[in-house]
């Protein structure tokens, strides 16, 4: 492969999460591999229910168990297998080595502590400051991600702060401690787009000063066009496409995510006067409990062939770093 | 051509109350003082942030809301000197298509209800025609008809917004408000339902006033568009010249931050500083005045006024007033 692997930070390999319920077992992620490298945004996009989520919160072993586990696979952070590792281990690396922020920034922040409280607790736990010092650091924290007079706001309640602001607090809790990587999930979703724009740009100008890569996982391909250097498109648990952004979206291979790109309307297109028929993916998600046979996008893909209903397609390599999940695109 | 809805300086405030007696210390100016007219056939997006009145701005101009001041002419007639009565059965010809599709249906009635509840209460479509209607219903919104018995959990959420548009066009309305009729789905089921809307206004001549926060899904569906802030109109434009000429900044910055899935499109991405002001106390002046890019001494002083550009444009900013 045209990648070296020892540059890689993260190599998640074949990871499988499944859920087990009374309805049977859920494959929320089945054989998920990919890397992240030093100093890049990695675009994870797919609808609900693909797995992106589940992937992130496996790599943080978050994966509320039971009903869910992980049965398989490795993710080797610095080459070491974190699924191999003691809770306290973990402990230490999430946050100092790979830290989370989340869609909703009301209900992953503690609402009877001070945002200034939850920061500090990261120099304190991770670093070993003192009460004072911790404080000072929070406060030059909410600085750095321009959260006006920090202050006066590091006294503030969660509540008292609007959206873009608490979602600026969980980035700079996020970054406290420096870390190596910085998973967000659905960072912008529930932010209007003047203050999405103000949220994207400060993860640009953080990634460029703390040099952290950025695992950025989104339903949004306008966010992935403008933030990711790569991009995965994950559909029922798996990988089906993997490119850099712009042969993602200049020489889309997989149906799946060619139908995507048809299916969105584009800003400005139609007062340019070259919007077509929107283009829809027929039919709906299929449950997890009840996936086809085959290739799992097979009961919707407009590409369909006898053998997608058969047999299951590896990810197979279709350019210098492009691989897809595709009988089309698979030589046999 | 007449207009069919003609709203004419609404207004609506909603009193907040404190303490034990409730006093009133102060007021949400939700909406404050906006003007529009729709066109039979026309479809009209009503654009902004949360927070800017769009939504409370729909339901006024169907009176679900009582305005605190101005008028909404319905084909010429005054809903506020109507009846309650009147007003009911009124708004059979208004309907509503809501974000939600999850808690829009009640859970506890069968899909044939839920399409029957507005034909009961309007006394149409009786005996023997109902279940004719009911599968004609069905299938317009491309959902098999023998699927009536079942209940909305079985349906996914694109189904369900389905359903959603059955029941809006049960008592054949001449206006549709949607309000983000497609924002909680997933993209793939997005195109679906915004194709179904399309496919409808024209199959049964519908006016449409769509509400979204997403001006892509806008300038795909809408003939007209108002840019509304904190509960003022502050521009209105055919499709086309919004987004190739727009003139108020808050336009121009809400144009420039949706993030477009090209990545070889040049960005000149304009930030703006702070979040919304509350509409408690909405800013002097110019309500954009506090985040204004270009913003100069009159801004906060003096409210502008609507400029017309063009027959079909008009947008309210001092930039355009200054000789």
């Amino acid at each position: 492969m045209g990648e070296t692997s020892n540059e890689c930070i993260l190599s998640i390999k074949n990871l499988k999460t499944h859920f087990f319920s009374r309805e049977g077992v859920a494959k929320a992620v089945d054989g998920v591999s990919f890397k992240l490298f030093p100093g890049e945004i990695l675009g994870i996009v797919g609808e609900s229910g693909c797995g992106k989520s589940v992937t992130a919160q496996s790599i943080m072993q978050l994966v509320p168990e039971p009903p869910g586990k992980i049965v398989g696979g490795e993710i080797l952070f610095h080459n070491r297998d974190l699924l191999t590792l003691p809770p306290q281990e973990i402990r230490r690396i999430r946050g100092a080595g790979i830290a989370m922020i989340f869609q909703e920034p009301m209900t992953s922040l503690n609402p009877v502590f001070t945002i200034g409280n939850q920061i500090s607790e990261m120099f304190r736990l991770h670093k070993g400051f003192g009460k004072k010092q911790a404080l000072a650091a929070a406060i030059e924290m909410l600085d750095r991600v321009q959260i006006p007079s920090p202050d006066k706001r590091v006294h503030e309640y969660p509540h008292q702060l609007s959206g873009g602001m608490r979602q600026r607090a969980m980035i700079a809790m996020a970054m406290s401690c420096d870390p190596e990587i910085l998973i967000a999930d659905e960072p912008t979703t529930a932010l209007d787009v003047t203050v999405q724009a103000q949220v994207l740009d400060l993860m640009l100008r953080l990634k460029q000063d703390f040099s952290t890569a950025i695992q950025l996982i989104t339903h949004d391909l306008g966010v992935i066009a403008e933030m990711a250097d790569r991009v995965v498109v994950m559909y029922a648990g798996q990988v089906v496409e993997q490119a850099s952004t712009i042969e993602l979206f200049k020489q889309t291979l997989h149906p799946y995510t060619l139908g995507l790109l048809n299916s969105i309307p584009v800003l400005g297109s139609r007062a340019a006067g070259n919007a077509g028929e929107l283009t829809e993916i027929k039919g709906m998600i299929p449950s997890l409990y009840n996936l086809p046979h085959g290739c799992k996008f097979s009961n919707r893909c407009p590409d369909r062939m006898n053998i997608c209903e058969r047999e299951e397609p590896q990810l197979t390599r279709a350019g210098e770093n492009h691989r897809v999940r595709c009988w089309l695109h698979t030589k046999t | 051509m007449k207009p069919l809805l003609k709203i004419d300086n609404l207004k609506v405030h909603f009193p907040i109350k404190k303490g034990l007696l409730s006093k009133i210390v102060g007021y949400v100016h939700a909406v404050d003082g906006i003007s529009f007219e729709l066109m039979p056939g026309e479809t009209l997006g009503i654009v902004g942030e949360s927070g800017c009145g769009k939504t409370t701005a729909g339901m006024a101009a169907m009176h679900l809301t009582p305005p605190t001041q101005g008028n909404v002419f319905w084909k010429g007639k005054d809903l506020g000197a109507m009846s309650p009565a009147q007003l009911r059965s009124l708004r059979g010809e208004m309907q509503l298509i809501f974000q939600d599709p999850y808690s829009s249906l009640n859970p506890r009635m069968t899909i044939g209800q839920i399409l029957s509840d507005p034909m009961d209460i309007h006394n149409r479509y009786t005996g023997s025609k109902r279940a004719e209607r009911l599968d004609f219903l069905m299938e317009t919104v491309g959902l098999s008809p023998g699927l009536t018995h079942r209940y909305p959990h079985e349906f996914s959420g694109g189904q369900r917004q389905r359903i959603g548009i059955a029941r809006a066009l049960a008592l054949d309305p001449s206006l549709i408000i949607g309000d983000e009729p497609v924002s909680a789905l997933d993209v793939s089921i997005q195109a679906q339902i915004i194709n179904l809307l399309i496919k409808l206004k024209n199959e049964f001549n519908l006016s449409l006033i769509i509400i979204s926060h997403d001006l892509a899904v806008v300038e795909y569906i809408c003939d007209r568009i108002l840019v509304m802030y904190l509960g003022k109109i502050i521009e209105t434009a055919d499709y086309a010249s919004l987004y190739k000429d727009p003139k108020h900044p808050y336009t121009k910055t809400l144009l420039s931050a949706i993030p477009v899935p090209d990545p070889l499109r040049k960005r000149n991405r304009i930030i703006l500083e702070g979040d919304v002001p509350s509409p408690i106390n909405p800013p002097t002046g110019c309500r954009f005045h506090t985040r204004c890019p270009d913003r100069m001494d009159i801004c906060e002083r003096e409210e502008p006024k609507m400029k017309g550009f063009g027959a079909n444009h008009a947008a309210a900013c001092h930039l355009y007033e200054t000789v």
